[in-house]
């Protein structure tokens, strides 16, 4: 519960990305990749679209094969090819710009699906973390409706709840508000910055500067599948020694 | 607010637009009413002054042969029936295993996936009614111990091999339908390919292939007339028998008639499905 995250005393590092690399064909997305991120940490990733934030998140998760470079998390490398990529994830929550929910099942059921299969809790006991959780996202009363009933922001928030419901060491958050009109992106902005202050640690990619300076702990931006620059938000955001970190901002505020 | 919106009096142009649009949906019906009477009575004309009409009513038309050709064809027609009830569900099983045996990436069951390829490239290939003769006469030849010697049983047997390769590439288009997001959205909470398929993909494909899962199944109800072919008592063999002792071809009528029978309401539940999940797409697309 750090009021100010980006004061926190660095703690052991959660998270290490050295030298990542991930290309595809003749396209280089990823290049000499680092980054390290500590429990309780809120890194922004900033940057144009096609700059790879989602395509360095969809590696972290393991859901794209990296072409060179090592991903540590917890201690383990998970980019080595024999690790179970499933016990990885099962560790991590992720949540997608389109929310992914799916359709055919109720919001509960999408909720307390990896709880009961993937961690082996019983139904009674995932329901009730699931309801639990829905009602401090603001969700009351929408567990048994079905994802295609609910607003984007609504939607968005259930896949929020279903990537909090496994307890993950680290949550993943792709462009988030990008997909929901003006109005709705507050509210899901209003989740993360409860996670963040509750201690979750993420890493979030984000086009929402304001939001970024108020909750990073780090920001770095990425440009061309480099990270550019890195630091606090208060250095990359307001006095950039980049000049395309610059022309970026220039751009985006 | 609320009040002002309950208490809406059409105005006066939206009454008139009303009279109008009846005026037009009137003349709409009128214009369909008289092409498909003048459409009708032409064909009709066509064909009664046809040279050959007066035998043709003999041969085709005739009341006394239809009435007497009645039980035997519908004794025949509890046959297709049953070959047909009893084929479904076997052909639904078959189709979704196999279609599932072919999605899976494990590389121990890479024999699994190539038999699942095999199989649906080769009982694909086969007519179905050469399927029929192939196992109504060779299998009995074989004089295997345990192995039903019922022609109709060895027929049913080739409809659900040769059915179950369709339905197998239905639902294959049906999985691979699901958007690879959905499969990522698994991944990411941990699932195994297994659970994701099961959980996630399966029931989302399932709903999508019913409407072209029901057309197949219209289709079988007909092809079960194939197993006539080798001499088992199914409708349209029973109407041949009869045609052939009595040189009167109205019994075919008669058993084409059946076949309408059943298979038109599949046919319209099919159409209503269909329509359903278009409005539903449609409806939930973003």
């Amino acid at each position: 519960m750090t009021a100010t995250p980006s004061h926190a005393a660095p703690g052991p590092a959660l998270l290490r990305v050295t030298g990542l690399r991930k290309a595809y064909g003749p396209k280089v997305v990823l290049h000499d990749v680092d980054l390290t991120v500590a429990r309780h940490d809120v890194v922004c990733l900033i940057g144009a679209s096609g700059s790879g934030k989602s395509t360095l998140l969809r590696c972290l998760n393991l859901l794209e094969p990296v072409d060179d470079g090592e991903i540590w998390f917890q201690g383990d490398e998970v980019t080595d090819p024999r690790v179970d990529a499933r016990r990885v994830r099962a560790r991590m929550g992720m949540v997608f710009q389109s929310f992914n929910l799916f359709p055919h099942m109720t919001v509960l059921d999408n909720v307390t699906l990896a709880p009961r299969k993937v961690h082996g809790l019983a139904r009674d006991a995932a329901d009730q973390r699931a309801r639990d959780l829905l009602d401090r996202f603001g969700l009351v009363g929408k567990a048994d409706e079905h994802p295609d009933r609910l607003s984007g922001g609504q939607q968005q928030r259930v896949a929020m709840v279903r990537a909090l419901a496994t307890e993950p060491e680290l949550v993943l958050l792709d462009e988030v508000t990008s997909a929901l009109d003006p109005e709705l992106v507050g509210e899901v902005l209003d989740i993360i910055r409860d996670m963040a202050e509750a201690g979750t640690t993420l890493v979030l990619a984000t086009h929402e500067m304001a939001f970024a300076r108020e909750v990073a702990s780090t920001v770095c931006f990425l440009d061309d599948g480099v990270i550019l620059e890195q630091g606090p938000p208060e250095q990359v955001l307001v006095d950039p020694t980049q000049e395309r970190t610059r022309q970026f901002l220039r751009r985006v505020l | 607010m609320t009040a002002a919106r309950q208490g809406w009096t059409p105005s006066e142009r939206q009454l008139e637009r009303q009279a109008v649009r009846r005026r037009l949906r009137l003349r709409s019906a009128l214009v369909a009413t008289l092409a498909t009477v003048v459409v009708v009575g032409l064909l009709v004309v066509v064909v009664t002054s046809s040279p050959g009409w007066p035998t043709f009513k003999e041969t085709f038309l005739s009341w006394d042969d239809a009435r007497a050709a009645l039980p035997t064809i519908w004794e025949g027609f509890g046959k297709n029936v049953l070959m047909f009830l009893v084929a479904e569900p076997l052909i639904l099983v078959l189709g979704a295993l196999v279609a599932i045996a072919r999605s899976t990436h494990a590389p121990a069951l890479f024999p699994v996936r190539a038999l699942a390829v095999v199989y649906t490239d080769v009982f694909r290939g086969i007519p179905t009614i050469l399927l029929v003769f192939v196992f109504c006469f060779g299998v009995p030849a074989l004089q295997l111990q345990g192995v039903t010697n019922s022609l109709m049983w060895l027929g049913v047997t080739a409809l659900v091999l040769s059915y179950g390769a369709y339905v197998a590439e239905v639902f294959r288009a049906g999985i691979e339908s699901v958007h690879p997001s959905q499969v990522a959205s698994a991944d990411a909470l941990g699932l195994s390919s297994t659970q994701s398929m099961r959980y996630v993909v399966l029931p989302q494909a399932v709903r999508r292939v019913v409407p072209p899962l029901l057309n197949d199944f219209v289709s079988l109800q007909k092809d079960t007339a194939l197993i006539g072919a080798v001499g088992v008592f199914e409708a349209l063999f029973a109407a041949r028998d009869y045609a052939n002792f009595n040189f009167n071809y109205t019994p075919y009528l008669v058993t084409a008639v059946f076949f309408i029978v059943l298979t038109v309401p599949l046919a319209r539940f099919t159409d209503w499905l269909g329509r359903r999940y278009a409005r539903r797409e449609r409806a939930g697309a973003r």
